[in-house]
């Protein structure tokens, strides 16, 4: 979904304490500089994609093909993020983590790359930039708190948490739109084709229908998307809440 | 824990010096000692308290009559610190079950079973059968209370776990309407492997419910209210899967044969058996209402001579059996209930394991958990 990883939002003025907890060493935090460094130019490649295709063509139909290569690259880069939290160095649960990456990883390969008559779809357009807007502001904001024991770059890095934190207000519901659109969209062909799917008989007595699971992968949106919309709205009072007495201090 | 008083004792003699700041001196039995006066001292304790003097009345010393101090016992909720119940004269003999009635008495909706009481607000559960005056508290016993929740027999959720599978298998069995295509209903499959997979499948559930009624002997008497729901889930989920495709009018049978389903019942009742043999042996280990552990060791049986090798040898024969149902039927999702179930019962094999290995010093150091010389 397109919820920024929900882990522990590293604030920058806790991120010292909890380097001093379980510490991933100088090398792991250079490494996660170097990722969160190129994921956050990769998506701003998706970004500049996306508009210089709009500019190009005069209309948002059809973007999807002009960042269609980037988009998978780095979109399924983000599974190291499952290796970074199950090797310790970066403080998020494995199964949050994982989930939330394979929900995009699904979409990006299993619906938008496989069921070729949704990609001129707008709904793709319409998560795709939730992603995209989401995705530069968390990976840059990640840089930053790495960084944090350059004083001035803390300002930065607050500035970008709460925008982290307001934009996914719009960004979130957003993208879970254009996802449940594209899926919606997906079936019919899913349908027609008998993409995915087994059928019985069969020497292993087992059967799959992808278009039922496709279903049953947008009712289970009805009870996720608002236990993580009110996560990600607990958590943004919780920062604001921070961000208001770290200016007073100052 | 109380400073005001200090608390000794030596096993074997189970000499005990407390001294009690009281003001309800009603009691008889209290034993008060004086910093001033040690020859009152009876029992030949010792004196151990500085600090002012009681004030309390002191009784002649009754020799004849032994001296008992009563404890108090406070107890706090773990998280709040609150002061929910405060006992007095409370045995020094007292178990911690008896503390755990009482303490039901003033908060009814707190029965003993769903009650942890510990020494420390993190620390582990006490046990039921922990005497109050061996614990390392003073007269003044400061307990930690955590609400476990609503709490459910073993004995009821293991019957109503097991009996799912078995009543849910037959109905698949017996093409229950809405299952199939309407033609197939109440028709029965013309393959004769699918009939002995149902014997096998209910003999399983049977014998399981019938081993909770009369085999098993639970350390623990109650779980969590909402283990019912998450294990029905597991169980009666994968038995309703499973059953699907067994008993399914498109059903394909195993790829070799008479020979792949004789091979695979053997196997399956060898581990049957096994099974069995292992939950009579670990029953014989404890007598009847205690909850003692032991080592267990192989018997005349030869189907208990893997404890040579294992330490968890009914989770080593339960895989046996459902791998036997896997190759007999030759179907995914038994195969994926095998997976499943094998993985569950290794982590349980090696919790097993592990705290053998603490309890006893001379454990047998051959064993596995769950897979000899592999798990």
């Amino acid at each position: 979904m397109s919820a920024p990883a929900m882990g522990t939002s590293k604030t920058a003025h806790t991120d010292s304490s909890h380097k001093k907890k379980k510490g991933p060493g100088t090398l792991a935090i250079a490494y996660l500089v170097i990722y969160n460094v190129v994921m956050t130019a990769g998506w701003l490649v998706i970004a500049v994609g996306l508009v210089r295709a709009y500019l190009a063509r005069g209309s948002y139909h059809g973007l999807y093909y002009s960042i269609e290569k980037p988009l998978k690259f780095f979109q399924t880069g983000a599974l190291l993020e499952i290796l970074h939290c199950a090797v310790g160095i970066v403080p998020s649960s494995v199964v949050l983590t994982g989930f939330q990456v394979m929900s995009r990883v699904f979409l990006t390969w299993a619906v938008t790359h496989s069921v070729r008559e949704v990609q001129s779809e707008d709904s793709v357009l319409l998560f795709v930039v939730a992603w995209t807007v989401t995705e530069i502001i968390r990976y840059s904001f990640y840089t930053f708190s790495l960084l944090n024991h350059l004083p001035y770059l803390i300002k930065w890095a607050s500035f970008l948490n709460i925008h982290r934190y307001t934009f996914f207000i719009v960004l979130y519901p957003m993208g879970v739109a254009g996802e449940l659109l594209t899926i919606y969209a997906a079936l019919p062909y899913v349908q027609k084709t008998g993409l995915y799917s087994i059928t019985l008989p069969n020497k292993y007595n087992f059967s799959f229908d992808y278009h039922s699971f496709l279903i049953l992968v947008m009712v289970s949106y009805i009870p996720l998307f608002p236990q993580l919309y009110f996560h990600m709205m607990r958590q943004r009072k919780k920062v604001l809440g921070h961000m208001e007495e770290y200016s007073k201090v100052e | 824990m109380n400073k005001r008083v200090t608390t000794q004792t030596w096993e074997g003699t189970k000499l005990k010096t407390q001294r009690r700041w009281t003001n309800k001196t009603d009691n008889m039995d209290t034993l008060a000692l004086e910093a001033t006066q040690p020859k009152k001292a009876q029992n030949g304790a010792l004196v151990l308290l500085p600090g002012p003097p009681i004030p309390a009345k002191r009784k002649p010393a009754k020799k004849t009559k032994k001296a008992v101090v009563f404890f108090e016992v406070e107890i706090l909720d773990a998280k709040t610190k609150d002061k929910l119940c405060f006992l007095d004269k409370v045995e020094p003999n007292a178990t911690i079950g008896e503390i755990k009635s009482m303490f039901h008495k003033s908060h009814p909706q707190w029965y003993p079973a769903r009650q942890s009481i510990r020494l420390d607000p993190k620390g582990k559960s006490l046990k039921d059968e922990d005497v109050l005056q061996h614990l390392p508290v003073g007269t003044t016993a400061t307990f930690y209370f955590r609400d476990l929740g609503a709490q459910i027999s073993w004995v009821t959720v293991f019957l109503t776990e097991y009996a799912g599978p078995l009543l849910i298998y037959l109905m698949f069995y017996f093409r229950v309407p809405f299952i199939y295509v309407p033609k197939y209903d109440f028709t029965t499959s013309k393959h004769w492997v699918v009939h002995l997979a149902c014997m096998c499948h209910s003999f399983h559930y049977v014998k399981r419910l019938l081993e909770t009624l009369f085999v098993h002997r639970f350390s623990h008497g109650t779980m969590p209210l909402r283990n019912i729901f998450k294990n029905c889930t597991y169980y009666w989920g994968f038995a309703a899967w499973m059953a699907y495709y067994i008993n399914h009018p498109l059903y394909t049978p195993p790829t070799y044969g008479e020979q792949q389903i004789r091979l695979a019942l053997t196997v399956f009742l060898f581990c049957q058996i096994g099974n069995f043999s292992i939950h009579i042996a670990l029953r014989n280990l404890r007598p009847p209402g205690s909850k003692t552990r032991k080592i267990p060791y192989p018997t005349k049986n030869p189907f208990t001579w893997i404890f040579l090798l294992v330490s968890c040898p009914n989770y080593t024969y339960e895989l046996g059996s459902w791998l036997g149902f896997t190759l007999m039927t030759q179907c995914l999702p038994v195969a994926a209930f095998t997976l499943v179930g094998f993985i569950q019962m290794t982590v349980w094999a090696k919790g097993k394991h592990r705290s053998y290995l603490k309890e006893f010093r001379d454990y047998p150091t051959l064993r596995s958990p769950i897979l000899p010389f592999i798990l």
